[in-house]
């Protein structure tokens, strides 16, 4: 800092709005970008127990007949979510690398046209990376009819790389009531 | 912005203009930092009411005068209020009328654009208070607004709550970028950084904070306004958002928040301080570095405010470290006032005992707070009143009395007369003792496990809620007094020298008192 001149220092005035505003302007931006970064940052670590999208297997997968790997099932409906949601079975051992369907039930109890999204989580969020779901209800939404019930599937697979420490994973599914905003983004 | 920047105030020589347009046109530092300073006061009475409507409620456990909907609005209104329109106006006025004076300016660098971001303020705030009157109420979620609460579950008002913080973001950067611009620029020949006030070194670094983070809130503000009226989810799970992350968003602003209301602190003490011992700031250099280092270091703390939402051990690790480091600079800087102060020649006016306090109780609060940091602990302490004690340890007797301090300080500079000084000490005394008795107790029943932001309690908290709610009415009494004080001051009393106190260093007591209306249109000679 060595202007002497500081009594018409108009030019480095502006100078100073332009970066700082640039500064104000990024941070704004920086913001924004904290959302795709959480998603990556949880993506990779597991932090908040999300699972990945659809995974694909490779036919040389090998099964880990050592240990058996016990998974739960839970459900829980968001708050005013009306709609019967269950695990058909709540729990089941598995080989790691081997492929399971299990099936989760939903009614929609209600006299309405609804449609409902399930959210998955894993606990101990450590193993969400090692959860495999190759289909899953929660890809799409699912509508129903009043009275309607549905069995929906999930074919999954735990990776033969799930750390030995880990015994148990535990699944759990809330389900949410997004008819609202799904009529609404269609018309 | 040009015409802002390009046209120079050519006013040079005249007094302030009559009537009430001289405060509505004034692009002058002084009136726009008085203005600044009766603004906050209005705001800390009114965020003050909603204190006492709270402790009114919390004097004895029951239900008794206000229905918890409306408590929960008083706690969410008395947070933002007291954050966003008592303590950071309070500081911008001080910067307003100090910095200029400090650095030997003739005025801000901006003076227009200052203008504006303190007249965006009152409309602001008109924002925010309005939606008490609404239907269904004003913002009732907390302070911190974490959603869901404050997007699905929020009343109608939030959208008003959202515009209101926009302004008041609006209003803080464009006050940041003008202390940058005039610390900068308009600093006096030989004033090297080295040389400047310590006030003035506080707030650049506040300064850079602000325009770093302020723009974070404007953008988490924004994301909300688009999942209430735009359906999408960015923290909403339904849609593959996801709540938590609202708060690492907010938490990011949020921490560096509370160094923007402390930091100025440390610089009013700072000069306070060692004009009272009569005797050289104690290691400057380690001052402007320690300073420096906690407001870098506040960028990589924020989870320490979310140990309980699961996150991974690592985390938990790496925050509560980064956590305790900050310990470090602000014990350089706590040593640093005690050194300054030891073999000195003390008197014990209004502004020391407000500064002396300040390092004290403020030390106190940095206390509990490293307790807080232990995240194993921090499960136990988490959302009690334990937590609600440690902040405000830190903000009422951290950046209240500094404050205070500082306007007993720079109030003879800026009115022309002393103040009357055993009613100074009568409001400092009264002050200290009724905010240990609001505040010291809720550190045991936080220990003992009351929750905060709940309008009952269990029997057993009783007694101490009964002294708390006691020692706040003291308290908040007692700033009617502060306001009599200056209020008398203003009007008149002993005439004030130049350099007021006698071991007073710095420009602005280079300058006659009350100090002129265009001060240094000569850029003094700084050796």
């Amino acid at each position: 800092m060595t202007d002497d001149n500081t009594h018409t220092g108009q030019k480095s005035n502006r100078k100073v709005v332009i970066w700082t505003l640039g500064v104000v302007v990024g941070m704004f931006g920086f913001g924004f970008a904290l959302v795709p970064l959480y998603e990556v940052f949880c993506e990779i670590t597991g932090l908040n127990g999300k699972t990945g999208g659809r995974y694909e297997v490779s036919s040389t997968i090998e099964v880990d007949d050592t240990r058996r790997i016990r998974v739960q099932f839970l459900t829980n409906n968001n708050e005013n979510m009306p709609w019967q949601f269950k695990p058909v079975v709540r729990e089941i051992k598995v080989h790691p690398g081997e492929q399971m369907k299990v099936e989760f039930y939903a009614k929609n109890t209600t006299g309405k046209i609804m449609v409902a999204q399930a959210v998955p989580s894993i606990s101990p969020a450590e193993g969400a990376e090692y959860f495999h779901k190759t289909e899953c209800f929660c890809f799409n939404q699912q509508t129903l009819q009043p009275g309607e019930d549905i069995n929906m599937p999930l074919i999954f697979l735990v990776d033969k790389n799930l750390p030995d420490r880990l015994h148990t994973l535990t699944l759990s599914y809330t389900l949410f009531d997004v008819t609202e905003k799904t009529t609404k983004t269609k018309s | 912005m040009s015409a802002v920047v390009g046209e120079h105030h050519d006013d040079h020589h005249h007094g302030p203009a009559k009537g009430l347009t001289r405060w509505i046109y004034t692009t002058n530092h002084k009136d726009i930092g008085s203005m600044y300073l009766w603004f906050s006061f209005i705001m800390f009475l009114i965020g003050g009411t909603m204190a006492l409507v709270i402790r009114a409620e919390l004097f004895e456990p029951g239900m008794q005068i206000v229905d918890p909907g409306f408590f929960n609005q008083m706690t969410t209104m008395h947070g933002l209020i007291m954050v966003f329109g008592a303590v950071m106006p309070a500081f911008v006025g001080l910067a307003n009328w100090l910095i200029p004076m400090m650095v030997g300016a003739p005025d801000m660098a901006l003076p227009r654009m200052n203008n504006w971001s303190f007249w965006i303020l009152p409309f602001a705030f008109a924002l925010l208070l309005s939606s008490l009157f609404m239907e269904g109420g004003a913002p009732n979620f907390g302070w911190t607004f974490y959603a869901p609460l404050s997007t699905t579950y929020a009343p109608p008002s939030v959208t008003y709550f959202i515009f209101g913080v926009h302004m008041m973001g609006v209003s803080s950067i464009m006050g940041a970028i003008n202390v940058i611009a005039t610390i900068l620029n308009l600093r006096a020949p030989g004033m090297t950084l080295m040389k400047m006030p310590l006030f003035v070194w506080t707030w650049l670094i506040t300064a850079f904070l602000l325009i770093a983070v302020m723009p974070v809130l404007a953008g988490v503000v924004t994301m909300m306004l688009m999942d209430i009226h735009f359906d999408t989810s960015f923290f909403s799970a339904a849609g593959g958002g996801d709540p938590v992350l609202f708060q690492h968003v907010f938490w990011f602003f949020g921490h560096p928040e509370v160094y923007i209301m402390i930091l100025p602190a440390f610089g009013v003490a700072s000069q306070i301080i060692p004009t009272f011992s009569r005797k050289r700031l104690f290691g400057y250099p380690s001052m402007v570095y320690a300073t420096a280092s906690i407001a870098i270091l506040s960028f990589v703390v924020w989870a320490h405010h979310m140990f309980t939402v699961g996150l991974p051990l690592a985390g938990e690790l790496f925050f509560m470290y980064a956590t305790m480091l900050i310990a470090v600079p602000t014990g350089v800087k706590v040593f640093n006032w005690v050194s300054t102060m030891f073999r000195g020649s003390l008197t014990f006016e209004t502004p020391m005992l407000f500064a002396i306090a300040f390092v004290i109780l403020f030390t106190i609060g940095g206390f509990s707070g490293l307790m807080l940091a232990i995240a194993p602990v921090d499960f136990q302490y988490h959302d009690t009143y334990f937590v609600v004690a440690h902040f405000h340890y830190v903000l009422v007797p951290g950046a209240i009395f500094s404050i205070f301090a500082a306007a007993y300080y720079w109030l003879p500079k800026w009115t022309g007369h002393m103040y009357d000084e055993a009613l100074g000490k009568a409001h400092f005394w009264l002050s200290f003792i009724g905010l240990n008795l609001t505040f010291f107790p809720m550190h045991f029943v936080g220990l003992a496990g009351m929750p905060r932001r709940i309008p009952d309690y269990a029997m057993q908290f009783a007694d101490f809620n009964m002294v708390s709610s006691m020692g706040a009415f003291l308290f908040g009494t007692t700033q009617l007094l502060f306001l009599f004080i200056v209020l008398k001051c203003i009007r008149g009393g002993k005439k004030a020298t130049a350099q007021v106190w006698e071991g007073a260093d710095g420009l602005e007591w280079t300058l006659p008192s009350p100090a002129p209306y265009h001060s240094f249109s000569e850029p003094p000679q700084v050796k």
